[in-house]
């Protein structure tokens, strides 16, 4: 039996996926740690985005961040600490047509990646990617991270850390080719998943830096925002978020931004309380790397042999050269 | 060459009086240096040369002499930059011995070579003499001196006013002269004059016609002087290959390789010596729909080609020792995760810094059992210029195959080395095939080893069925993480189960020379050459040497222990270090045996010795040659 391709495309759009279409095993986080919302929120953008599950991939590098790969039914990378980004960009550079997904730490990303973090922005390849920024070392045991607040005491800090915390927005935003900065914060799970989903559908590098708790060696870092919930600003705009009427009604701080506006986005990215929530950058004009990269020209085996043997004419000595032609353009079987 | 020399007029000849006519004397080869300051363009002169010679029929091998530094001080004994070109009647197969005739822009890089040792006695020199009267006293002063000390050493130098000739046709002779010289060369070596017209067209074929033009009345003017100044003149008979053959270099020829791999993706960072077969890549690589990602470091690098190799694209990351070290990590990974790979190391003197130009043969081990853990990989180590091509479409099949990361091993002196061989035709099987994105049948697992050889089919991206996530953690067949003994065994098991897997496949490398005798060398890499020509060398003397060359390291194919028990004495001839036995506190209980030798010892347990050296150049064969007729007259390899 044949259809008709407007058939095929019908029955596509009428495939309807459910959660557990992405949904592999039970999460082995601890009890009320951030990334089991972050899980949620990225099951919720599949099955709505009816992302098919062999064409999505997830790749991770090294920490609790980095398991999230393993409870996706999708393909995963869990690969080395790190390393995601460059794993990732190999992965679009090869096959444009997965979906990318990264998840990463803050010490994934920002400390011992964070050269490929920087690198990443500019690339500007088409992924999205979370940043699980809980500001300590769970999977090691409580190491201060870049992102501790100064004085933070861990096992590596016991009197307390010196540095003053690194903040990946205002190094994101400080990254030539920008093109899509936002920030979550896991008690605010409707709002990370509407941020998720612009970044999805944002073309770049989408970098979505979600803040969220360590209830095993950080428990007590949010409770102030937790109780008071004027300590979160929500950056709303008709090119931004569009709030629903349960979220404005808890959280009253709101902000109108403009999230073409890169100089407020990067005024925005340094405040610490309240702690910005939305779109804080958007700028779909980036060129994606792979884009520029990729050869406009079909790979045939015939057009490899013919680069192939006009690279071997320019270096050939023939034996019937007779000191006259030229090896150049001549042809060969 | 003994021909009779012309009276000689001061200390060194002075080549303006018009030379009788000439006979060509007939050599069956001969060994051409052009020694300049860096940037003058001496190695494109002999690369040139190399390249007429070749056209002509000549075997070539061209060694490039390359400083550390990219402007090192001019008129300095260190900053010599040129090149070699050893030309034969026969098929060359490394850069030999001592040079025969230098051409030198100035007498302190002359000077440089003289010290280390590496003209023949009475070597011919043409050295430029427009120091004799420049300008600054002590300069006039230091040319007159080595002059004398040349002279007196027993050297035929000539002095050549090469700026001064260059001058009646370009204001600035210092940027055209080796073209003159490449014409000098082509009159003195009788060879066409036609080919190396056409040979500056192909070096400036970029270029506008005047800059063609102006260099091609150079190379005239240079094969014209020397013509008209000089009283000898060569010629080595040459034979043109009945198959055709192309000139390039082992980089060049990995990047070919690449090329005819079918291979899309090759992630690198610039590291010297690596980084000149990524620049003709990218140069050429995206005519035929590759690319060529230059990653923010190596470790990205090397990551970026496993991205690409997991998503189904087998790629390549091209690496010299350092950057070889930051990867391995990533090798790791891939080794784990069983992901395709091929690494190829341009080897050079290390650790750290090292010599960053020269070569060295110093990362097999690190090649071998580099990484974190049991970390089994394929290496190979190519041997000629033709090897370094053939090797990256073996290492790309293997690697798919397998499932597993193939390591290529070059070093600083294939590199830059060029010799003609056949030209490869190509063939569609050498191309990886298309990615499978067809459906994974119900209940396959996505490590499902074969018990036998380890081998279990990869699930790509894009493979409905196929989903799972990759880890490098150990892990069972469904790829899921395992902490269990069983699990973590039956991992190992199987990923090292591969190589033995592979190994039946491999063929017993055949013997150089006499299948039994009183010495095996065995050798790997680049010293292919030079080791056969000291066998060779040696039998003719009547010794009773051969030579075995292993191209696959890991795994080494079988028979290997056999062909050695057929002689009486094994040792390895290596670039790279050993501890000295006449190092007064190395004995055999401390002693470090080159890489090769080691892995040798253990694998058969023969008492197979050594001798290496590691002084950033080629081994000469004469060099194999004393060492092995000393390690006879000590009764030395003997088991």
């Amino acid at each position: 039996m044949t259809l008709p391709a407007t058939q095929c495309l019908l029955r596509l759009h009428q495939e309807q996926p459910s959660l557990e279409d992405y949904q592999d095993g039970v999460s082995r986080w601890c009890k009320g740690c951030g990334d089991n919302a972050i899980l949620a929120a990225v099951q919720r953008l599949c099955r709505d985005e009816a992302l098919r599950p062999e064409k999505t991939v997830f790749v991770s590098g090294i920490g609790c961040s980095s398991r999230l790969p393993h409870y996706m039914k999708t393909y995963g990378f869990h690969g080395i600490h790190g390393r995601a980004f460059p794993v990732a960009e190999g992965i679009k550079m090869a096959r444009p047509d997965l979906h990318v997904f990264v998840s990463t730490g803050d010490g994934d990303c920002c400390s011992i990646g964070a050269a490929h973090w920087i690198h990443a922005i500019r690339y500007n390849m088409n992924m999205t990617v979370m940043l699980h920024d809980n500001h300590i070392y769970g999977l090691t045991k409580n190491q201060v991270s870049p992102t501790s607040p100064i004085g933070l005491k861990s096992s590596t800090t016991p009197r307390g850390s010196e540095l003053e915390a690194l903040n990946p927005l205002s190094v994101t935003l400080g990254v030539q080719n920008v093109s899509f900065v936002a920030q979550a914060v896991d008690w605010v799970p409707e709002v990370m998943y509407d941020i998720m989903s612009a970044a999805f559908r944002h073309r770049g590098f989408s970098f979505v830096r979600i803040i969220q708790r360590c209830p095993e060696f950080l428990p007590e870092m949010f409770e102030p925002w937790l109780h008071d919930p004027q300590k979160t600003l929500l950056l709303t705009h008709q090119d931004g978020l569009q709030l629903s009427a349960g979220v404005t009604q808890t959280y009253k701080n709101q902000q109108q931004h403009d999230p073409s506006n890169i100089d407020r986005a990067r005024e925005i990215a340094s405040l610490e309380d309240p702690i910005p929530v939305g779109i804080l950058y958007r700028n779909p004009e980036v060129p994606c790397y792979e884009d520029l990269r990729h050869p406009a020209r079909m790979r045939t085996p015939d057009f490899i042999r013919a680069g192939f043997e006009m690279e071997l004419d320019k270096v050939t000595v023939w034996p019937d050269e007779d000191l006259q032609t030229q090896g150049a353009g001549r042809a060969t079987g | 060459m003994n021909e009779v020399l012309a009276p000689v007029t001061g200390v060194g000849r002075k080549a303006s009086q018009p030379a009788p006519a000439k006979e060509a004397v007939t050599l069956t080869e001969h060994i051409v240096e052009v020694i300049s300051d860096s940037g003058e363009g001496a190695q494109r002169c002999g690369q040139s040369l190399g390249a007429i010679a070749a056209r002509m029929g000549n075997g070539i091998w061209t060694t490039e002499i390359i400083p550390a530094e990219i402007q090192p001080p001019a008129r300095s004994v260190a900053g010599a930059s040129g090149i070699r070109i050893r030309m034969g009647s026969r098929r060359v197969t490394n850069g030999g011995d001592e040079t025969d005739l230098v051409v030198a822009f100035n007498e302190q890089v002359l000077l440089g070579r003289v010290q280390a040792g590496e003209l023949k006695h009475g070597a011919t020199i043409l050295l430029e003499s427009m120091w004799r009267e420049h300008r600054d006293p002590k300069i006039v002063a230091s040319y007159a001196e080595v002059l004398k000390a040349l002279h007196d050493d027993g050297y035929r130098v000539i002095e050549a006013p090469l700026e001064q000739e260059c001058r009646k046709l370009v204001s600035d002779p210092h940027r055209g002269k080796n073209m003159f010289v490449l014409g000098m060369l082509c009159n003195i070596y009788s060879l066409e004059l036609k080919l190396g017209r056409e040979q500056v067209e192909r070096i400036f074929g970029k270029k506008d016609e005047i800059v063609i033009r102006t260099n091609q009345q150079l190379l005239e003017a240079g094969w014209q002087w020397a013509e008209e100044n000089l009283d000898f003149k060569y010629r080595i008979p040459a034979k043109r290959s009945a198959e055709p053959q192309i000139v390039v270099n082992g980089n060049t020829a990995i990047a070919l390789g690449i090329l005819a791999s079918g291979m899309e993706i090759c992630a690198m960072y610039p590291i010297t010596p690596a980084t000149s077969a990524s620049h003709y890549l990218s140069d050429v690589f995206e005519r035929v729909g590759g690319i060529v990602h230059q990653a923010e470091d190596e470790i990205a690098a090397c990551a970026f080609a496993v991205g690409a190799s997991y998503a189904g694209k087998c790629a390549v990351t091209i690496t010299s020792g350092p950057g070889f070290s930051l990867k391995q990590e990533v090798i790791g990974l891939a080794v784990m995760a069983e992901i395709p790979l091929v690494v190829v190391n341009v080897q050079r003197g290390g650790p750290s810094t090292g010599q960053p130009t020269k070569m060295e043969q110093g990362d097999m081990l690190a090649a071998c059992f580099g990484s974190h853990g049991d970390a089994p990989k394929v290496v190979i180590a190519a041997s000629s210029i033709e090897d370094c091509f053939y090797s990256i479409i073996t290492a790309r099949k293997l690697a798919e195959t397998f499932n597993m990361v193939v390591v290529v091993l070059s070093d600083a002196s294939l590199a830059t080395a060029q010799q003609p061989f056949p030209r490869p035709s190509f063939s569609e099987d050498w191309l990886a095939p298309p990615v499978d994105q067809s459906p994974v049948p119900e209940g396959a697992k996505p490590y499902d080893w074969d018990p036998v050889t380890g081998l279990t089919r990869r699930f790509v991206p894009g493979q409905p069925g196929g989903m799972h996530t990759l880890t490098g953690l150990a892990h069972d067949r469904l790829s899921h993480v395992a902490y269990d003994p069983a699990s973590n065994e039956e991992g190992l098991r199987y990923r090292s189960l591969k190589l033995a897997a592979l190994q039946r496949t491999l063929k017993t490398p055949p013997v150089f020379g006499e299948p039994e005798g009183d010495m095996l060398v065995v050798g790997w890499g680049s010293t292919k050459g030079a080791i056969e020509e000291a066998v060779e060398r040696l039998s003719a003397e009547g010794l009773k040497v051969s030579s075995l060359h292993l191209q696959f390291i890991q795994p080494m194919p079988s028979g290997v222990k056999e062909i050695m028990g057929r002689f009486k004495g094994v040792m390895t001839v290596e670039s790279n270090w050993s501890d000295r036995l006449e190092d007064e506190i190395i004995d055999e209980s401390n002693r470090r045996y080159a890489a090769l030798a080691m892995i040798l010892r253990a694998r058969t347990l023969v008492d197979v010795d050594c001798w290496s050296e590691a002084r950033g150049e080629p081994i000469k064969p004469r060099a194999i040659c004393d060492a092995v007729r000393e390690r006879l007259k000590l009764g030395g390899g003997q088991r």
